[in-house]
């Protein structure tokens, strides 16, 4: 029986509460929102017992008055358990273990980047220490560079020794520990440089203190109370993860977790923390272009476009009046050529909102919208769209996969195209033998180093099957390298090895796969919740296939609990899947011979996804071209014109991740009133006639309009409430209600404090009035705080339970039912063997979590994590070749030539070289093509 | 008066050979437990024997044994015997006496606890500067191997049993059992919080035992000789005999195997040959630098783990440190916390920061540099230091001697503090 | 580089763990033996014949008493200063072997003969005050016989 789950009655201060057996007394006590301190604890990490902050007086019995002192986070609350946290002499070691943690603190709150949402701040006042009486000098240590991503303040460390624990315990990281002893330990790296986990940014929240605090914030020191924040989704990736969004002067100042108990909980990856510097990058648009030319509102012709520097406010803008005017000519302009079009084809995007992409297709009408995706990655998502879609298994939330007991990865490298997979899959792992010592050895789950101590390190099965070393090859119990077409074969053995009678063995059932198949398929059938994981980055609908026939095949052994986790290649893909349209390529042959003469093209640099020729052509072979996006890049260039877009900083809207979960996103930087939202644009394009009528003026408009208009996403309307739902006093504020100097802000330019900016769109308002923050839904939390909680450590005040849902239900609505007892066929099309051809490998795409997705490719402290293009050889073909690590080749993929230094691949699979994608430096290829390689000459 | 554990001790050291320790009734004890008891017999007779850890928490031996679940409630895998011989504890140095003078019956004792709780391996977890035992210990293991009383079946019984001696990298806290498995495991060494007890999740995850050297040493006597006849050799209810010593101003500093339970004044006085001329004795640390001062009164006292508790200090391992009249008080109690403050592993808080800054002040007393403020800042710190509020036992143990100064030498620290110095300095 | 020797005798230790890294202290305290220290590029050479990173090898190195991560001079002197010996005045004898070598406490003398490091208690203590020189224990030191041990080394 597992100890948690019942409930159980304890006593806090001689009054009796319901909780949950077997949680510890901190859990417990933080639940039912008493102020208990504490600092190693932490909800994701567990109990430790090193801080010694949360000790409570614990009482046998009724009768005991004495009692002891126990800590919180070790004491399980079992039935009748009394304990007191008011005791004296509790709240006396409690104060004293502050007094303790301060000997050495330096007493620079003032200057701290921490101040005012620093956990120790917040629990040295909860305490009640306030007095110094230690005469001794403090301990110092040198500070470490960590890279671009983190600040290293050593003095500042208080010892609670979570970094490590995140790092290398949670995270898998290793180039970070604890150092020395007693009070000189010491935690960093062995020596200076840029700690290399893709999760390192995490710091920034675990730690407790100002130790390590977010490096690109600090360029504009900003308190926590001045920033205006709004929550908002992730654009880095298919995974969706729950972001706040900080805002200050107009910029984007930093990102935040924002727990979603279904979604990331408690983390994010540096791409998602760091990437959203591009939305203040200096290639931005601020104005529309029509010919190339910017057009300029009357009285601010010296208005800069970029982005101000060093916070101070921007330079005087220009009116109302000749802003609307600018946007007016724009619109004017782009309507002509709509109107003068015979036919206007509509290239959306996978990454821009389901709005924005609903809204092209309304302007040129269905038959016209292409969905912005190379056919091989139309074909990919939507045929994971159907996967997902028609069961019989089920789309696993990123949370579910933490408690998966047996995984299976096909093809996919986790960390570099949905990086906190890797991190969900970490802790998956110590499902099952946790489980045992819990079992054998009643070690409560929470009881953290106990439980590590007791498993050593032992990890459940998970088989990884990629084309090249993978992250999480050192939690596998085996890797294969092998190709996509043979990885899909292996998958298609494990099926036939689960059912055997309803899938054919391979042809030649003497197959070696079927060995390997073997294993997989026996251990996948003892799991409880076996789970099977593939994706589109390797370009391979065979593997989609096989991936989803072992589901079926689990499906049919009868695991209810089994589930698939299918990557997607963007942000929206699923959005965009779920609202259909045309291919790229189609939609080139709809301009070549379909009488489409005007391409209007939303947030999607097409170089990215076409060859240089067609690119060409698609331009040159239409009279017009209007584009919408945010910067200024290839696809720009060539437009007619050229609407100034907003980010996901600067709008509100929807994405649907991978699951089909739909997420709303909202505006936290006020766009000036001509930088909006592609779908506002477009509702303007979409007006008929000369009048200023549109087709829809606000977000609840527009998605009204889906709802009705497209079933398979009626329910993204439930993913978030919306401006209407919500009445204007109980609008969610994004300032806090000690936002200081909103007049000072802006006294360069006017000592008058400016109205706060309308937002018509969404329940959040641009003020420090609003909503108390009881009432707040979910899916609307713009800022993590409560009174005498300044930190992040706020959360817990927002969670039913500790660790457990938000309180109301986390946000995002499921577009996907459960599912059904269905039983779908299996698909067939196995392919055959892979015959490795040393003379042309098969190039395959390899991705890099920092430089692969092009949008947090542009900011700037991710940029300097970017690798520079390569090619990966296997060691046999450098032998071959005669080529050394970094020697240059010159490398031949479909028609395009590029000399490229060389990586010596180590486990790379026979027969395929790979090629990174979406490098800044690196052409759009498509990939999977064979390549031809050859040493490049002596010059 | 019998003295098993030293009775081949002899005087320079120099350790029997396997072939005189056969000669002395060595291993007869192991052929008879191997070829005739269930392991459930040995830890029975080990229970009714009384032996209690000699590292100096006294806790019954064979009760800790039979935590191990065994039988049908066995996990799978193998199980462990460590034998504890980072003896570190300053003022300690019996452990050292036996492994260096007698290193097979530690094998011995080993090998025989070893069966009992049916470990397939045994560690000795020895202190880095302890060279000569290292050496001896590894001669006689090596010994035992080719003798047939290591490794695969054990005299020819279904026994078997691998056993290493394993060099501590250096840390007291290593010498805290939990502490010790992690530092055995190659981690950093700080001490595991409990439950789980290592008799369930020890070594590697696996059910361990780790006893003390002496105690270990122990057991070839019980089983060759029998439970009672243990407890006869006691002055006392706990049976047995115990290595004592003492190190200070006395005439012969020294160590000596004695009934449990002979008085602290027969150490001290007959044993130690009394203080020596011009010194008087102010007090005395009974076992170890980690128990509470006793003074004159307590010398009576039988040096037990039943006694000494109950005039407010603990036998610990047995070795005195006796404080005598012309040593500062307060200088030797700063001695030890700086030692603690060092060996503290930065685990914990209490330990971590609080040792630290009761050695700073308790420096600046010795100084001259004290306040009249301190002395309740040091009082704080001996309850805030208690068992409980702190991760091991580390830190309780570090304040036991200087709450028991501040109880007995008070005014020693007041003086410091009036006087701005130390007196002892200044005479 | 580890020599072979080092390779050799680390490799043969490690069938007694059932994990590599339980070796780590063993295999510091083998180079150790042969170099008298624990150099940055030790520990890098021993992270990677553990396969291992050297954050997690330093974090072992760091942290034990008996592991140097400096160099010391060809004898070390362990020279307690612990409570025993002091009371048996052992500051006095070590600040005599101190002006002797010229080299205080973690200093090495000029000539790289010797190092002198505190230590705890070395479990000696009835022939307080006691040092250790390598793997000789010394007792009952005095001036006079510090004077006469010094000379036993080169």
């Amino acid at each position: 029986m597992p100890l948690e789950g019942r409930v159980t009655t304890i006593y806090i201060d001689n009054l009796p509460y319901g909780v949950k057996d077997g949680q510890n007394l901190l859990q417990a006590s933080l639940t039912l929102g008493f102020n208990l301190p504490y600092f190693c604890w932490h909800p994701a990490l567990h109990s430790v017992g090193a801080c010694r902050q949360c000790a409570v007086k614990v009482f046998k019995d009724e009768s005991d008055t004495r009692g002891r002192l126990a800590m919180g986070c070790m004491t399980p609350a079992t039935e009748g358990t009394r304990l007191s946290i008011e005791d004296p002499e509790a709240k006396a070691f409690r104060a004293g273990v502050i007094e303790w943690l301060m000997l050495n603190h330096p007493h620079d709150c003032p200057i701290c980047d921490e101040g005012g949402e620093c956990h120790l701040q917040d629990m040295t006042v909860m305490s009640g220490h306030n007095y110094r009486r230690s005469r001794f000098r403090k301990r110092t240590h040198l500070n470490q560079n960590l890279g671009p991503f983190l600040n290293h303040e050593m003095n500042r460390c208080i010892q609670c020794y979570r970094c490590v624990r995140f790092y290398r315990d949670y995270s898998g990281g290793r180039d970070f520990n604890v150092f020395a002893s007693h009070d000189s330990v010491y935690f960093g790296r062995y020596e200076d440089g840029a700690l290399e986990s893709p999760f390192s940014g995490n710091l920034v929240e675990v730690c407790p203190t100002g130790v390590f605090t977010d490096k690109p914030f600090k360029e504009h020191p900003t308190r926590k109370w001045d920033l205006q924040t709004a929550p908002s989704v992730c654009t880095g990736c298919s995974l969706g993860c729950n972001i706040i969004v900080a805002e200050r002067y107009g910029e984007v100042r930093r990102v935040l977790n924002r727990y979603n108990a279904d979604v990331n909980r408690y983390f994010l990856c540096d791409r998602g923390r760091y990437g959203f510097d591009f939305v203040n990058s200096q290639r931005r648009l601020r104005l529309p272009l029509v010919d190339g030319r910017e057009l300029v509102p009357e009285g601010s012709a010296t208005q800069a476009l970029s982005a101000t520097e060093g916070g101070s406010p921007r330079p005087a803008p220009a009116s109302s009046e000749a802003k609307g005017a600018v946007v007016r000519r724009a619109v004017a302009r782009a309507r002509d050529i709509l109107h003068g079009s015979r036919r206007a084809i509509g290239i959306g995007s996978p990454r821009a909102s389901v709005e924005s992409n609903y809204a092209l297709r309304s302007l040129v009408g269905p038959d016209n919208f292409c969905d912005g995706m190379t056919s091989g990655e139309h074909r990919l998502v939507g045929m994971m769209k159907d996967i997902v879609a028609s069961g019989p298994v089920r789309s696993l939330s990123l949370a579910e996969v933490e408690r998966a007991d047996v995984v299976l990865v096909l093809g996919e490298d986790v960390v570099n195209t949905a990086p906190l997979l890797d991190l969900a899959l970490r802790q998956a792992v110590r499902t099952r033998p946790e489980a045992v010592a819990e079992q054998l050895l009643r070690i409560p789950l929470w009881d953290d180093r106990a439980k590590r101590e007791a498993t050593q390190g032992k990890q459940g099965p998970l088989f990884v099957a990629t084309p090249y070393p993978v992250s999480i090859d050192d939690i596998a119990v085996k890797s294969y390298r092998l190709s996509p077409d043979d990885i899909a074969r292996l998958a298609q053995a494990v099926a036939y090895a689960i059912d055997p009678e309803g899938i054919a063995p391979l042809v030649g059932a003497a197959d070696p796969l079927h060995v390997v198949a073997e294993t997989i398929g026996g251990s996948l059938g003892l799991a409880a919740r076996p789970l099977v994981i593939a994706g589109a980055s390797l370009g391979s609908e065979a593997i989609l296939r096989a991936a989803a026939n072992v589901a079926t095949a689990l499906a049919k052994a009868g695991k209810k609990d089994a589930g698939l986790f299918l990557v997607a290649p963007e942000a929206n893909s699923m959005g965009s899947a779920l609202l259909g349209g045309m291919s790229l390529d189609e939609a080139l042959e709809a301009v070549r011979t379909g009488g489409a003469d005007t391409v209007v093209v939303v947030e999607n640099d097409l170089t990215s996804r076409l060859k240089e020729a067609s690119f060409r052509a698609l331009f040159d072979s239409t009279k017009h071209s209007i584009v919408l996006d945010f910067f200024r890049n290839r696809t720009t260039e060539l437009a007619e014109i050229v609407l100034p877009v907003a980010t996901f900083a600067e709008s509100s809207g929807t994405f649907v991740n991978n699951e089909g979960r739909a997420q709303r996103f909202f505006e936290v930087v006020n766009p000036d009133e001509i930088v909006s939202a592609s779908w506002k644009w477009l509702g303007l394009l979409s007006g008929r006639g000369t009048g200023e009528e549109i087709a829809w003026d606000t977000l609840d408009d527009i998605i009204a309009r889906i709802s009705e208009d497209l079933p398979a996403l009626a329910a993204i309307g439930s993913a978030a409430p919306g401006a209407r739902d919500v009445p204007q006093v109980h609008r969610v504020p994004r300032d806090s209600h000690r936002v200081s100097g909103r007049t000072a802000n802006v006294a360069s330019l006017t000592v008058h404090e400016p109205p706060p900016p309308r937002d018509l769109d969404t329940p959040l308002s641009y003020s420090m009035e609003g909503s108390p923050r009881g009432r707040i839904p979910s899916s609307l939390i713009a800022r993590i705080w409560a009174p005498r909680w300044n930190s992040v450590q706020a959360l817990t005040r927002f969670q039913e339970e500790v660790g457990g849902p938000l309180k109301g239900g986390d946000p995002g609505a499921l577009l996907f039912g459960p599912a059904s007892d269905r039983t779908r066929a299996y698909f067939d099309g196995v392919p055959e063997a892979f015959a490795p051809d040393p003379r042309r490998p098969l190039a395959v795409a390899i991705r890099h979590v920092f430089g692969s997705e092009p949008l947090s490719a542009l900011s700037r402290s991710v940029s300097e994590r970017i690798p520079s293009r390569y090619v990966g050889i296997t060691p046999d073909a450098a032998r071959s070749l005669a080529v050394a690590d970094g020697e240059r080749v010159e490398v031949t993929v479909r028609d395009l030539r590029m000399e490229l230094p060389v990586r010596i691949m180590a486990g790379l699979a026979e027969g395929l070289c790979a090629l990174p994608e979406g490098l800044p430096d690196m052409p759009y290829v498509g990939l999977p093509a064979p390549a031809g390689i050859l040493k490049r000459t002596a010059p | 008066m019998e003295t098993p554990l030293t009775g081949n001790i002899r005087p320079d050291r120099e350790p029997p050979s396997l072939k005189e320790y056969e000669k002395s009734g060595g291993y007869r004890a192991l052929a008879r437990v191997v070829s005739g008891l269930a392991p459930a017999e040995v830890t029975a007779i080990v229970k009714d024997s009384t032996l209690m850890g000699r590292g100096g928490a006294g806790f019954p031996t064979g009760l800790k044994w039979s935590f191990v679940p065994m039988g049908v409630d066995a996990p799978p895998g193998p199980r462990y015997l460590v034998a504890n011989a980072d003896e570190m504890e300053p003022g300690t140095f019996k452990d050292r006496v036996l492994m260096e003078g007698d290193p097979h019956q530690l094998v011995e004792g080993m090998i025989i606890s070893a069966y009992a709780i049916q470990a397939t391996t045994a560690f000795i977890f020895l202190r880095a500067d302890y060279d000569l035992a290292e050496k001896r210990l590894k001669r006689a293991v090596a010994e035992a191997y080719e003798a047939g009383y290591l490794g695969k079946n054990i005299m020819r019984s279904a026994y078997s049993l691998e056993m290493y001696v394993h060099v501590s990298a250096g840390r007291y806290i290593c010498g805290e059992e939990t502490a010790l498995l992690n530092s055995l495991e190659g981690k950093r060494a700080i001490p595991r919080a409990r439950p789980p007890f290592p008799q369930v999740s020890g070594l590697f995850g696996k059910p361990t035992v780790v006893d003390n050297v002496e105690t270990l040493c122990n057991v070839p006597h019980i089983l060759a000789n029998g439970a009672e006849w243990y407890k006869s050799l006691s002055l006392t209810a706990i049976g047995g005999t115990k290595m004592y010593g003492v190190s200070g101003r006395v005439n012969r500093p020294g160590w000596w195997e004695l009934p449990m339970g002979t008085t602290v004044r027969e150490i001290v006085e007959v044993h130690a040959g009394g203080m020596r001329p011009g010194y008087a004795l102010r007090g005395l640390l009974p076992g170890g630098a980690s128990t509470d001062f006793l003074v004159e009164q307590h010398l009576d006292t039988p040096m037990d783990f039943t006694s000494i508790p109950k005039v407010g200090s603990r036998m610990g391992t047995g070795t005195m440190i006796i404080l005598d009249g012309k040593t500062c008080p307060v200088a030797f109690v700063l001695n030890l916390l700086k030692f603690f403050a060092h060996e503290s592993c930065g685990w914990c808080t209490p330990c971590r920061e609080g040792l630290p800054w009761v050695a700073r002040i308790v420096k600046a007393i010795e100084e001259g540099q004290g306040e009249a403020r301190d002395l309740s800042v040091l009082e704080e710190h001996c309850v805030a230091l208690a068992p409980g509020r702190t991760f091991c036992a580390l830190a309780p143990g570090a304040v036991e001697p200087l709450q028991s100064a501040l109880k007995y030498f008070r005014e020693d620290f007041e003086r410091h503090i009036k006087e701005r110095g130390c007196p002892w300095r200044a005479a | 580089m580890l020599s072979d020797k080092e390779r050799e005798e680390i490799e043969a230790e490690m069938a007694r763990y059932p994990h590599k890294r339980a070796m780590v202290p063993e295999a510091l305290r083998i180079v150790q033996t042969h170099r008298g220290w624990i150099s940055d590029e030790s520990v890098r050479d021993v992270a990677e014949l553990m396969g291992m990173s050297a954050e997690e090898i330093d974090t072992i190195a760091s942290s034990y008493n008996m592991i140097f991560r400096r160099p010391v001079g060809r004898h070390v002197i362990l020279f307690c200063d612990n409570v025993s010996c002091w009371i048996m005045r052992s500051d006095a004898v070590r600040d005599h072997l101190v002006k002797r070598l010229a080299a205080g406490p973690g200093e090495t003398t000029k000539d790289g003969r010797y190092t002198v490091l505190p230590s705890a208690c070395l479990g000696d203590c009835h022939h307080a005050p006691v040092m250790m020189v390598d793997d000789e224990m010394h007792g009952n030191l005095t001036p006079e016989k510090i004077d006469r041990i010094l000379e036993r080394y080169t």
